[in-house]
């Protein structure tokens, strides 16, 4: 009997210890990328060239990162980050607000204002979500034109909006369905009307889900390369564009380090965003199932 | 006798269709219309601007007897069933081992989550300077004593592209562990306690009750990641630039480097319409099952 128990006790202890074994085999795999970023970022750049990727600096230097914010050549200028970084964030912050806002009322219309066809709008914004963008890039691009908008900031603003609609309803949709209906009916009885029933009852509800919209979609336009690639060039380019011309300018001897301090600048803003809110983007991201 | 409907009720009846007209008519047009307009595209002669004739389904078999492009469909084959089988099963695996109770499960999760935030330029930024030869991995063995060890893949043709499998699996692997382990905690436990009443050992549980049981994240999973790959497109700039040669070329970086930079347009909205058909197949039905269910669960 005794040795039973001392048996399966030992057979649990080696099973626990497998499996935190596996798991943090797996976080070290998972945070090595982010470590070499870091600390190749802060070597000198002849300790890069003598010493291993991933063992720890001996001298501490953040000359790298004042040369990839500041002083780094793209190819065309060497301005550093700076600039496509400011562009970023002028870029995505309206991206994000219109997204979201359209997304509310969207998805408060779907789910509170049935009306026949309503299901069907919602089938065909939701194609959206899953639209391949080199699809429609072409017409884009000489609707962009037409507009007077080709390669300026509010352009890529008016399209990061337009293809963020399609999300954002889902979002607000997703998360409206599961308020009861009769919460509305009430307060039409109380002669609420539609644009009252939005402000005073959906909205004050709905934090969370503007929570995780604007996240997703800050995470979205923030990362995104192939509509700043090929709707903006030169000056008003975002900064993932920005840091791939600067990794892959070729004069004299590869500044390694200088590109790592660039992909962390670039990397920063969603990282911290996700360190600080990671439940909300973890929502963000699993609502792509569809199903709310 | 009905009451006549005063003007402003009828306009708060029709408030709802108003509001929603806008974004329906924005989406017809950036999606559907244009959409249509790529397809017209791809019937006419169009090379460095768009020409509006008609030559059949020239720019077709233009497509199809570039060897380019031959390259491009075979590499995107390659690495979706690689990506879609890892990934799938690295993250079934990390699910199943973070749900057993473990100390410490959020800071893990956050870990294996978080190339999920990064952009994909800044992965390929990464993983192109680990997987350097030079710098990276292979010299790091090297130094510690192992001369002949190679791993040089990032610069062989023919291996390239499983550098770009590496790379996305890493980046996305936390996505589909995510899922799963939404559809694990969704799981009623009661169901376990019975098979194990029955002397069920775990790993036979979860074979043959709970691994079941996630189909539906299964197909979340399988239909999302193939979306990712059939579309990436910047993790393959930024890691190998579609080389060495062209070794790493996919269709999304072929539509992009015949139209904009090869005056191919006509070949580039051919090689999209490719791409959408291909989405389509894979995302409609799904789309479909999913809200015929959502109907029928309401």
């Amino acid at each position: 009997m005794a040795t039973n128990a001392t048996s399966l006790r030992r057979q649990r202890l080696i099973g626990r210890t497998v499996i935190y074994g596996a798991l943090l085999f797996m976080a070290a795999f998972y945070l090595m990328p982010l470590w070499v970023m870091i600390i190749t970022s802060i070597k000198p750049l002849d300790e890069i060239y003598a010493g291993s990727f991933i063992g720890l600096p001996k001298h501490i230097t953040f000359e790298a990162w004042r040369s990839a914010w500041s002083e780094a050549c793209n190819g065309t200028a060497c301005m550093g980050l700076k600039p496509y970084f400011v562009n970023s964030i002028l870029l995505t912050i309206p991206a994000v607000l219109l997204s979201t806002s359209i997304g509310a009322i969207n998805g408060y219309v779907i789910t509170k204002w049935r009306f026949p066809g309503s299901n069907v709008i919602f089938g065909l914004l939701l194609f959206g979500c899953f639209l391949p963008f080199q699809a429609v890039i072409l017409p884009m691009a000489q609707t962009l034109g037409f507009l007077g908008l080709a390669g300026t900031l509010p352009g890529l603003i008016l399209v990061h909006t337009v293809y963020g609609i399609a999300f954002t309803t889902l979002f607000f949709r997703n998360y409206f369905i599961g308020i009861p209906d009769e919460l509305v009916k009430a307060a039409q009885i109380d002669g609420a009307g539609f644009i009252r029933i939005f402000v005073s009852i959906m909205l004050p509800t709905a934090l969370p889900i503007i929570v995780v919209s604007c996240i997703w979609q800050f995470t979205q336009i923030w990362n995104d390369f192939l509509f700043g690639a090929s709707f903006t060039a030169g000056e008003n380019a975002p900064i993932t564009v920005a840091l791939n011309n600067i990794v892959n300018v070729s004069m004299g001897r590869k500044q390694y380090n200088v590109d790592m301090a660039a992909a962390m600048i670039a990397a920063l803003p969603t990282l911290i965003v996700y360190v600080v809110a990671g439940r909300y983007f973890v929502r963000g991201l699993t609502a792509g199932a569809v199903k709310g | 006798m009905p009451r006549p409907i005063p003007l402003s009720e009828r306009f708060a009846n029709w408030l709802p269709r108003l509001v929603l007209t806008p974004s329906l008519l924005i989406v017809l047009v950036a999606v559907y219309l244009f959409i249509a307009w790529t397809g017209w595209i791809s019937l006419s002669s169009s090379k460095i601007v768009p020409k509006y004739d008609f030559v059949g389904l020239e720019q077709y078999f233009r497509l199809w007897s570039t060897p380019r492009w031959h390259t491009a469909v075979a590499n995107l084959f390659i690495f979706s069933t690689l990506f879609l089988g890892v990934t799938t099963g690295l993250g079934l695996l990390m699910a199943i081992l973070l749900d057993q109770k473990i100390r410490a499960e959020g800071a893990l999760r956050t870990i294996f989550l978080y190339p999920m935030a990064l952009s994909f330029i800044v992965t390929g930024t990464a993983w192109k300077w680990i997987l350097n030869p030079a710098l990276g991995v292979q010299k790091m063995v090297n130094d510690m004593g192992w001369t002949s060890f190679v791993f040089d893949w990032i610069a062989q043709p023919t291996f390239a592209i499983y550098c770009v499998v590496i790379a996305a699996v890493w980046q996305s692997t936390g996505f589909a562990m995510a899922i799963f382990l939404a559809g694990l905690r969704g799981i009623d436990n009661s169901v376990i306690k019975a098979a194990q009443i029955e002397g069920a050992g775990l790993p036979r549980i979860y074979r043959s009750i709970i691994v079941p049981m996630l189909r539906p994240a299964f197909l979340s999973v399988i239909v999302l990641l193939s979306y990712v790959a059939i579309k990436s497109f910047d993790l393959i700039l930024a890691l190998t630039g579609t080389g060495p040669g062209s070794a790493t070329e996919m269709p999304s970086t072929f539509m992009y480097s015949a139209t904009f930079r090869r005056d191919q347009m006509g070949v580039g909205a051919a090689s999209a319409m490719m791409m959408l058909m291909t989405v389509a197949a894979i995302i409609v039905p799904y789309l479909y099952s999913e809200l015929k269910e959502n109907r029928d669960g309401h």
